[in-house]
C-alpha cells in the first residue's frame, strides 16, 4: 500500500474543516497525490502538508500516473460556492463593505471561486459558465444596488470569459484559415464564410453597439453562447479530439484571466499615482475632499517625487476622512491645510487644482462620488479650477445614470449628523399627523455630471469624461449590458 | 511730527523693557506695605531689578496691564479722564493687592471704580487717600512707583543708567505725587500723567540734572541719601516740568487734547488692519487691552487677518476687569461676550453694542471746558477699539459705530450737556427700532409673500431674519416644509432647528454636503447675511455662497434676507482679502464624534494649518433677489440703496 495514490480534487477555499476531518480518516500509510486543481487556498496546502505525505503533480501528468493509483477519490469538498455567496450577499447588505476598490476584489474572488468550481458540460462551456455567474452576478447587484462595482466585476467577468472563448475558437481556427482576426479593427468584409466568419460576428458581439455593426445588420444582441456554441460545435465536428483539452483549457484560461484582472484592482493605485507628476507641478495648491485610497497614494506618490506642493483638504463630513488624509499627508511632509466644507466655495478660488476619488464613474462621463463633490465642481467650474477624478478602471460602470442623484444613492445613519438623544422627542412629534416633523437626510454620494469633471485619471491613463462610453467598449461586453436589465426589470 | 517720532522709536525697546520691569509691579503690592511704615528705597532697589531677574515670565499680565493701561489709555484720554489716572492709581494700588485675593477685593475696587467714576472732585478721593486705611495711604507712593515703568525707560536709553537710577526716580516720582498732594492741586499730578510726554521730557531733564549726584549716590541706596538727592532732583525737575506743562499747554489743556487727540487717532486700530504689515501689528500688540497670543500655524493665504488663540484671552481679559478704566463696564461685559461667542449674528452684536453704548452715553458728562460731541467720539473709539480686540467688527457694527459718530458730530453745540444725551440716547434707540426691528419686521411682511403653500424652503445656517420669516409665515397657517442646511464647525442650524420644531415646523436637517441632493426638492432658498457689498455680494456665513451656488445651479431661487443698516459701499470679490478667522481648534475636533481624532496629535505639526473661516462672499449671480426694509431688490440695486441710506443717515 506503500504507493497507493488518491487523487483528491479540491475545490474548497473555506470549509477545509471539513476537509482534515476526511484526512484524519484517511491518514494510513498512503500517499496521496493531489491534482491542484486550479487554484486551492495556501491554507488549505499547508494543513495537507502537516497531516499526510502528499505528492504534488501537474494536472497534466495525472494520466502518467493513472495506472499506478489505487483508487481516485474524489473528495470534492464542495467549496459552497453558496455559503461563499450567501456570506459575501449578507455582507453586501449591511454594508459590511467599505469602498469599491475592496468590493470589487473581493467580487472578483468570489466569481473566481464560483468558476473554479463550475462544473461545465462539454458542449458550450462558454454559456454554461456565463449562465452561472449571471445567476450569481444578479443576486449580488440586487445586493447593494447602489455599489456598482459589484455589477462591473460581474460584467467584467463575463466579459473575460466570452474573450477566452473566443480566442480559442480563433485559436483553433487559425489552424486552419489564415488569421482572420488580426485586422479586427477595420474588418469590413463579412464576406468570408468559414467559421471565422461567425467568430468574427461574435466578435463584434463584444463590442459596444455601433453604427457600423448596426449597419453589417449582425444581430448584436444575439446572446452569445449560442454563435460561441455554434462556433465550438462546428469547431468540434473538426476537432473532436482535444475536446477535453479544451474544455480545461477556457475554465483555465479564464480563471488566469480573472487573476490578472484581480491583480489590476489592487495595483491600480500604484498605476494611477504613477501618473502623479505629470499633473503636479511645482508649487501646486490642490484642494480636495474626504479622503481615498487613490487620492492618498497619488498625493503621496507626487511628493515622493520632489514634487513640492500644498494640499487643501476640505474634511467631508459627515464622516470627515479629510482628518484621515490630512494626517497622511503632514506624516508624508506635505503642507496641509484642513478647512470646513463650507470654505471650499472661499477657497476655492486660490486653488490650482481639485483632485478627487470617485465612488464610480458612469458611461457618460458622470461621477457617483462621495457627498460633497458635486458642490465642489461646481465651485472649480465657478473658476474654471481643473476638476481630476482618479478612478481605478474597475469603477467605470458601463451603465448611463438616471437620477443618478437619488437612484444611485444611499442614506445613511442620521446619528452622524445629529445626536439621537438630542433631538429623539421631535423624531416622533408629529402631533396632528403620523409623520415624524424631523427628517435628517444624510445622502452617502453626490452625482457630478460630466460636463463639471476636467479629467479622469484611471490606471489606463487620463481620458475625458466624454471618453468614457468608448473605454466600456474595451471592458464589457454589449451583451450583457443589455441582459444586466434582465434582474432590474 | 520729528518730535514725537523720536519719542516712539525710542519707546518701541523701551516698551519691551517695561516689560522686563514690570516684576516691580507686583513686588512692589508687597514690598509697598512694609514702604509705608519704613523708607521704601532700599527694598525697592533691591526688589526692583531682582524682580526682573526673577520672575518674567511669572508675572506677564501685571506689566501688560501697566504698559496698557497706563501707556495706551490715558494717553489717548481726555480731560475727564485727566482725573481718572490719579483715581485709577488709587484704584489700581488696591487691586495689585486684589489680585492676590481678588474674592476678597472684589466688592471694594468695585466701589473704588464707580466712585472714580464718578467723583469729579479731587477733594474727596485726596482726602481718602490721605487720610484713609494704611492701604491707601501706601497706595500713593504706588501711584508713584507705578509710573516709572512707564516713564522712566522712556526717558533712559541705558540700561545701566536705568538700574542705576531707577530708585531715584521711583523715589523722585514717589515724593512728587506725595508732594503735589499736599502742595498743589490735583491739577498738576493728573497732567503730569497725562502729557507724559511734556513730562517725559521733563523728567529727562531732571535726571540728566541730577544725574551725576544720583550716580554718585545710587550705589548707596540708603533711603535717605536717595531722597536728598531726589530732592535735589525734583528741584530741578520742577521748574522745567512746569515750563514744559505751560509750553505745551499753553491754552491750559486745549495744546495737550489736541496732541492726545492725535495720539489717540493713531491709538485706535483701523478697523481693516492688515495683519501682514509686521510692524503695525507689533505696534497694535502694544496698545492692545487683550493679550493675544497668535496662532501656531498660520495660513499663508491669511497673513493678513487677526488670528489669535482663543482660549487664552478671555480668562485673561477678565483678570484686566478692573484695570480697564478706559472702557465702560457695559462695553466690557458686550466685549467679553463677543469674545466668548455668546452674542453671534450681525443683529444681536449690533443691538449689544449700541445699548453699551447707550448706558455709557447715559453715565457720561463730559469734562469741564470740553465740548461734549469731541470728547464723546474720542470715547467712543477707544470702546470700538476694544470690541475690536475682542471680535473683530461685524459690517453692520461698523454702519451703527459710523451712525452714533455722525450723530454726536452733528449734535448742535447749543444743546446742554442732559439734553444732548437724551437727543442722542433717543436716537440711537431709533436706530435699533428702525433699522434693525422694525426692518426686519418690513423683510418678514415683503418675504412672506414668497411663500406659498406647498412650499420646501430652504436655509442655511440660523439667520434672525429669516427664523422670523418662517414663524410669520407659520403663524399665517402656511403650509410648508423647512431645509436646514447645516455645516460645521458652529452648527448653528440645529439652534434653528429646535426652535422651529418647538413651533411645529417641519423640519429637514441635513449637512451642507448633502445639499445637492436635498436641492432637487427645493422651491425656495433663504438666507440671512451679514453684509450685502455695493457690487451685490452677499457676505455671509462661511458656505452660505455654497447653498446658493447649488441652488443657482439647479434653478432655485435665492432669497438673501438683509436689512439695509447692513448695507455697505465697499466692494469684494473673494473671501479671501477680508474675513474674519474662527478658532482653528474647533475644526481639530468633531463636536460628538469623539472617534474622529486624527488631527488631536499633529496638531503642532508644522506642516498643518487649520484654517476656520467664518464668512464667505456669495458673487451676486447667484443672488435671485435681495430682500431688505426698503422692499425686494435685484443685487444689481445695492449700490442705489447704500447711496441712498448712507445720504439718508447724515441728513436726518
Amino acid at each position: 500500500m506503500e504507493n497507493t495514490y488518491l487523487s483528491v480534487i479540491f475545490h474548497s477555499t473555506k470549509s477545509y474543516i471539513g476537509l482534515k476531518v476526511v484526512f484524519f480518516c484517511h491518514s494510513g500509510p498512503f500517499r496521496i497525490l493531489v491534482k491542484r486543481s486550479f487554484f486551492i487556498e495556501d491554507l488549505i496546502w499547508r494543513e495537507l502538508l502537516r497531516h499526510i505525505g502528499i505528492l504534488f503533480i501537474h494536472h497534466s501528468i495525472i494520466h502518467d500516473l493513472s495506472n499506478k493509483l489505487l483508487g481516485v477519490i474524489f473528495i470534492i469538498i464542495m467549496p459552497d460556492t453558496h455559503a461563499l455567496v450567501n456570506d459575501f450577499l449578507n455582507q453586501l447588505k449591511k454594508r459590511k463593505i467599505e469602498g469599491s476598490k475592496a468590493t470589487a476584489k473581493l467580487t472578483a474572488e468570489l466569481l473566481r471561486s464560483v468558476i473554479s468550481q463550475q462544473r461545465i458540460p462539454h458542449t458550450n462551456q462558454a454559456g454554461a459558465l456565463i449562465q452561472a455567474i449571471k445567476a450569481i452576478g444578479e443576486q449580488l447587484i440586487a445586493a447593494n444596488p447602489v455599489e456598482v462595482a459589484v455589477g462591473n466585476i460581474v460584467r467584467r467577468v463575463l466579459h473575460i470569459i466570452r474573450e477566452e472563448d473566443l480566442s480559442l475558437t480563433t485559436a483553433s481556427i487559425g489552424g486552419l484559415s489564415l488569421h482572420p482576426m488580426s485586422d479586427d479593427e477595420d474588418n469590413v468584409d463579412p464576406d468570408d464564410l468559414s467559421a471565422a466568419a461567425v467568430a468574427a460576428a461574435a466578435r463584434s458581439t463584444l463590442r459596444a453597439p455601433s453604427l457600423q455593426t448596426l449597419l453589417e445588420g449582425v444581430p448584436h444582441s444575439a446572446p452569445l453562447h449560442q454563435s460561441s456554441s455554434s462556433a465550438g460545435d462546428s469547431e468540434e465536428k473538426t476537432k473532436s479530439t482535444d475536446k477535453n483539452s479544451r474544455s480545461r483549457k477556457l475554465k483555465h484560461h479564464v480563471i488566469e484571466t480573472v487573476n490578472e484582472l484581480i491583480r489590476d484592482i489592487t495595483t491600480c493605485h500604484e498605476l494611477i499615482a504613477e501618473q502623479a507628476v505629470e499633473h503636479i507641478h511645482h508649487n501646486e495648491v490642490i484642494l480636495t475632499l474626504g479622503s481615498s485610497g487613490t487620492v492618498i497614494e497619488f498625493l503621496c506618490a507626487a511628493k515622493e517625487k520632489k514634487r513640492s506642493f500644498r494640499v487643501f483638504v476640505a474634511e467631508g463630513a459627515p464622516r470627515y476622512q479629510g482628518h484621515t488624509l490630512a494626517k497622511e499627508l503632514v506624516a508624508r511632509g506635505l503642507q496641509t491645510t484642513v478647512i470646513t466644507d463650507s470654505a471650499v466655495f472661499a477657497m476655492i478660488s486660490r486653488v490650482n487644482m481639485v483632485i478627487v476619488g470617485a465612488h464610480a464613474v458612469m458611461a457618460n462621463g458622470g461621477v457617483i462620488a462621495p457627498v460633497g463633490l458635486n458642490m465642489v465642481a461646481l465651485a472649480a467650474q465657478r473658476h474654471a479650477v481643473p476638476f481630476v477624478v482618479l478612478a481605478g478602471i474597475h469603477k467605470l460602470c458601463p451603465l448611463y445614470p438616471h437620477n443618478p442623484q437619488v437612484l444611485l444613492n444611499e442614506l445613511k445613519s442620521p446619528s452622524e449628523l445629529l445626536d439621537f438623544g438630542e433631538f429623539s422627542d421631535c423624531m416622533d412629534f408629529g402631533i396632528a399627523s403620523a409623520s415624524p416633523l424631523l427628517h435628517v437626510v444624510n445622502p452617502a454620494f453626490d452625482y457630478v455630471p460630466p460636463k463639471l469633471v476636467s479629467l479622469f485619471i484611471t490606471d489606463t491613463g487620463g481620458h475625458n469624461p466624454s471618453y468614457m462610453y468608448r473605454l466600456i467598449a474595451d471592458y464589457y461586453s454589449a451583451d450583457d449590458l443589455v441582459l444586466q436589465q434582465r434582474p432590474t426589470s | 511730527m520729528d518730535s514725537r517720532r523720536a519719542p516712539r522709536t525710542v519707546i518701541d525697546p523701551k516698551v519691551r523693557q517695561v516689560g522686563f520691569f514690570a516684576p516691580p509691579d507686583r513686588s512692589q503690592s508687597v514690598p509697598l506695605l512694609q514702604n509705608s511704615n519704613s523708607p521704601p528705597s532700599p527694598p525697592l532697589s533691591d526688589l526692583s531689578p531682582s524682580g526682573n531677574s526673577l520672575s518674567p515670565v511669572m508675572i506677564p499680565p501685571p506689566r501688560h496691564l501697566s504698559d496698557l493701561s497706563s501707556r495706551a489709555v490715558p494717553v489717548g484720554f481726555p480731560p475727564n479722564r485727566l482725573l481718572s489716572p490719579l483715581h485709577r492709581f488709587s484704584g489700581e494700588s488696591v487691586i495689585p493687592v486684589g489680585s492676590y485675593n481678588p474674592s476678597e477685593f472684589a466688592s471694594p475696587s468695585v466701589g473704588d471704580f464707580f466712585e472714580e467714576k464718578n467723583a469729579q472732585s479731587p477733594g474727596p478721593r485726596r482726602s481718602r487717600g490721605v487720610g484713609g486705611s494704611g492701604k491707601f495711604a501706601s497706595s500713593l507712593p504706588a501711584g508713584g512707583f507705578e509710573l516709572p515703568p512707564e516713564v522712566k525707560p522712556k526717558s533712559l536709553t541705558t540700561v545701566s543708567v536705568v538700574s542705576n537710577l531707577q530708585p531715584n526716580v521711583t523715589e523722585k516720582v514717589g515724593e512728587q505725587s506725595n508732594e503735589s498732594q499736599d502742595g498743589r492741586g490735583a491739577n498738576s499730578k493728573p497732567l503730569k500723567e497725562k502729557t507724559s510726554k511734556a513730562e517725559r521730557r521733563a523728567l529727562q531733564e531732571a535726571q540728566r540734572a541730577a544725574k551725576a549726584a544720583a550716580k554718585a549716590e545710587g550705589n548707596a541706596g540708603s533711603g535717605v541719601a536717595n531722597s536728598v538727592n531726589t530732592k535735589a532732583g525734583k528741584a530741578s525737575k520742577a521748574p522745567v516740568q512746569k515750563k514744559d506743562n505751560v509750553s505745551v499747554a499753553a491754552s491750559e489743556k486745549r495744546g495737550g487734547e489736541r496732541m492726545t487727540d492725535k495720539d489717540r487717532k493713531k491709538d485706535v486700530p483701523h478697523p481693516r488692519m492688515q495683519f501682514d504689515d509686521t510692524s503695525r501689528v507689533e505696534k497694535a500688540k502694544k496698545r492692545a487691552v487683550v493679550k493675544q497670543t497668535e496662532v501656531r500655524n498660520r495660513v499663508e493665504l491669511f497673513r493678513h487677518l487677526p488670528q489669535y488663540e482663543h482660549g487664552t484671552r478671555l480668562p485673561d481679559l477678565e483678570k484686566k476687569f478692573f484695570r480697564l478704566n478706559s472702557v465702560h463696564p457695559a462695553v466690557y461685559k458686550v466685549g467679553l461676550r463677543y469674545l466668548a461667542g455668546d452674542i453671534s449674528g450681525g443683529n444681536a452684536r449690533c443691538i449689544a453694542m449700541l445699548q453699551a453704548f447707550q448706558e455709557s452715553i447715559m453715565e457720561y458728562s463730559p469734562p469741564k471746558e470740553k465740548a461734549l460731541n469731541r470728547d464723546l467720539t474720542a470715547k467712543l473709539n477707544s470702546y470700538v477699539s476694544f470690541l475690536i480686540e475682542c471680535r473683530p467688527l461685524s459690517i453692520s457694527m461698523g454702519n451703527a459705530i459710523k451712525f452714533v459718530k455722525s450723530r454726536i458730530a452733528n449734535l448742535p453745540l447749543t444743546l446742554s450737556e442732559s439734553e444732548a444725551k437724551t437727543n442722542l440716547l433717543s436716537e440711537i434707540n431709533k436706530f435699533i427700532n428702525e433699522k434693525i426691528i422694525l426692518a426686519d419686521k418690513v423683510i418678514v411682511q415683503h418675504a412672506v409673500t414668497k411663500v406659498r403653500d406647498g412650499d420646501v424652503l430652504l436655509t442655511y445656517g440660523s439667520s434672525s431674519a429669516v427664523e422670523m420669516i418662517l414663524l410669520h409665515a407659520h403663524e399665517l397657517g402656511k403650509k410648508f416644509r423647512v431645509v436646514i442646511v447645516d455645516a460645521r464647525p458652529k452648527l448653528e442650524g440645529r439652534l434653528l432647528l429646535r426652535r422651529l420644531l418647538g413651533k411645529g415646523i417641519s423640519c429637514t436637517y441635513v449637512h451642507l454636503n448633502g445639499v445637492s441632493y436635498i436641492m432637487s426638492q427645493v422651491t425656495r432658498v433663504f438666507l440671512g447675511a451679514s453684509s450685502v457689498l455695493a457690487n451685490g455680494t452677499v457676505y455671509s456665513r462661511v458656505g452660505t455662497a455654497c447653498v446658493a451656488m447649488v441652488a443657482n445651479a439647479c434653478g432655485v431661487p435665492v432669497i438673501v434676507c438683509c436689512e439695509a443698516y447692513k448695507f455697505h459701499e465697499r466692494v469684494q470679490l473673494d473671501s479671501i482679502c477680508c474675513n474674519e478667522l474662527g478658532d482653528p481648534d474647533a475644526i481639530l475636533k468633531v463636536q460628538g464624534r469623539e472617534e474622529i481624532n486624527d488631527l488631536k496629535d499633529i496638531a503642532n505639526d508644522e506642516n498643518l494649518q487649520v484654517l476656520n473661516l467664518t464668512y464667505d462672499a456669495t458673487p451676486s449671480d447667484y443672488v435671485s433677489m435681495i430682500i431688505t426694509d426698503y422692499g425686494m431688490i435685484p443685487p444689481t440695486s445695492v449700490p442705489v440703496i447704500v447711496r441712498e441710506f448712507r445720504k439718508d443717515q447724515i441728513l436726518i
